[in-house]
């Protein structure tokens, strides 16, 4: 409760500094435009539905992407892990494409598939992928070696080992991997959607380089808030519950 | 087949080690480990292997349980050859190879996953049983960190008796513990073994742990590990290992071992 209300403090006294700011700075309202006026787009295009409906279709692509990329990327990892041909060839390839910063895949994606979704796609997969191979990998090299002994004299089979006792043990490598897959592929698709106008759909970052084309400083700012809300809710939602978890279960991040 | 079937004592393994050599490759060249040995273990035996580190005594260990393959020579048990890991054979490790994403009771659980003929709710008091033995079973929802050292050694020494092993083989199993919860520890396996049947092989460095738990010890030095001598620990269970009697033994036990290994800087433990 306290900490609720220190962090709503924080963002009242955020707002009042914003207002005043707006109120004596010499900035034309139209390039800088006040907390209110913000409110009042989030407001109304909320209530006509633009907000919603570029969220859902940006949150599509994301989701999509992310999940491929997860569902390539941890199996990837494992292989690279395991077997020393796939650490020299698509290990190495991950290392270094990891460092290419996710927005350099647009203008390939752009020639490749041209103005369509799987552009989008595309560029949240190249961009989530590397770090989750890389992590996955990294988390299964600091697997005790005992453990997989202990479950081999338990009767367990490679299989079973690997499911139940490597992937566990590494849990919370491959968490930290995730997050850091989430992260790069959610800025990717934001540069994706500002750079690609496509029809099948108008995502978050279509609409805040509208407002820019309109002038519409209010639209620029709400939709850039609407980008910060969700990525603070993908955390609070989905990954601090399971962080929490990883810690209760082995005792760590307490200090 | 019921619970009660799966928790009667099975009974205890004969072992025989036949001419067991063992090489590693090393930097250096090949390594001798392990120099012939052969080494008859009857059916309820508490044999102590006491030697020096570099004597071979944890390689032997994992060569019975099956983890290690032996470069030449092989290992008997009740006549059957061992080529890998079983669980009539369960390993104790030397540090706590529990699983810290699984609770006590899960970890317990985790080798009866393998038994077919039980279904979840028995596994579970198959599990519970254990944990009872052990004096763990309001630990059971416990997550492996909030343990203490010597719950910990109790939850893995549960986990390894669950699946109703033939022989429990258990590496420097106390090594970590301090002394008052590793004598605790002296009078539960001592328990166990009397009422469980089972063949225990304990590896160890501590002369008196030694004598005071095996009704054998069998002695090892190092460069290559070899078999020196072995003496019969004539005295009745349960036993105490602050004993007048178990002190004599160990140091006659410990004056035989600086006999084989009088190379300086070699760690006795005689503690």
């Amino acid at each position: 409760m306290k900490r609720l209300l220190s962090s709503a403090l924080f963002f009242i006294a955020l707002v009042l500094l914003w207002h005043f700011a707006v109120l004596f700075g010499h900035k034309s309202p139209v390039l800088f435009p006040d907390p209110f006026s913000v409110w009042e787009y989030l407001r109304t295009s909320l209530m006509d539905g633009t907000i919603l409906q570029a969220a859902g279709v940006t949150l599509r692509r994301l989701l999509i992407g992310y999940g491929i990329g997860l569902i390539l990327g941890i199996p990837v990892g494992m292989l690279t892990a395991r077997f020393r041909l796939m650490e020299d060839t698509v290990g190495v390839m991950a290392l270094g494409l990891q460092t290419l910063p996710s927005v350099c895949w647009v203008p390939l994606g752009l020639v490749w598939f041209g103005q369509t979704e799987t552009t989008m796609l595309f560029v949240v997969i190249m961009g989530s992928l590397w770090s989750i191979i890389l992590s996955t990998d990294n988390g299964i090299r600091n697997v005790p070696p005992i453990y997989a002994r202990a479950a081999r004299t338990m009767g367990a089979k490679q299989f079973y080992t690997w499911t139940r006792v490597i992937l566990p043990a590494s849990a919370p490598f491959i968490v930290s991997g995730m997050k850091q897959g989430w992260a790069f592929g959610w800025r990717s698709l934001m540069a994706a959607e500002i750079f690609v106008t496509i029809l099948t759909g108008f995502g978050l970052g279509q609409l805040l380089e509208y407002g820019r084309d309109l002038h519409a400083m209010d639209q620029v700012i709400g939709v850039m808030l609407v980008i910060v809300i969700i990525g603070l809710l993908a955390d609070k939602i989905f990954f601090s519950p399971i962080e929490r978890f990883l810690h209760r279960r082995w005792g760590t991040g307490k200090a | 087949m019921s619970v009660q079937d799966e928790l009667r004592s099975v009974p205890p393994a004969k072992l025989l080690i036949d001419g067991v050599t063992k090489d590693f490759l090393t930097r250096s060249g090949p390594l001798r480990a392990l120099d012939n040995i052969s080494l008859q273990i009857n059916k309820g035996d508490f044999v102590c292997m006491v030697g020096p580190s570099g004597c071979g005594k944890s390689t032997l260990l994992n060569i019975i349980a099956g983890l290690e393959k032996p470069t030449s020579g092989m290992t008997l048990m009740d006549g059957k050859p061992v080529t890998q890991p079983g669980r009539d054979r369960m390993v104790m490790f030397q540090e706590s190879a529990l699983f810290p994403w699984l609770d006590v009771l899960h970890n317990v659980l985790f080798g009866l996953n393998f038994k077919p003929n039980l279904n979840s709710k028995e596994r579970r008091e198959v599990a519970l049983f254990y944990l009872r033995l052990v004096g763990l079973e309001e630990f059971a929802r416990s997550n492996i960190h909030e343990l203490s050292g010597g719950m910990k050694q109790r939850a893995a020494l549960a986990r390894s008796l669950a699946p109703n092993p033939r022989v429990l083989l258990m590496d420097e199993s106390f090594a970590a513990l301090d002394a008052l919860t590793r004598e605790q520890l002296y009078g539960d396996i001592q328990r166990i073994w009397a009422e469980r049947q089972k063949t225990i092989v304990f590896v160890t460095h501590n002369v008196r742990e030694a004598v005071c738990l095996g009704n054998r010890v069998i002695l090892f030095s190092p460069h290559p590990g070899r078999v020196r001598e072995e003496f019969v620990i004539d005295l009745p269970h349960p036993r105490d290992i602050n004993s007048v009697e178990l002190a004599k033994y160990a140091s006659r036990i410990t004056r035989a071992l600086r006999g084989y290994v009088d190379a300086p800087g070699t760690e006795l433990g005689a503690e």
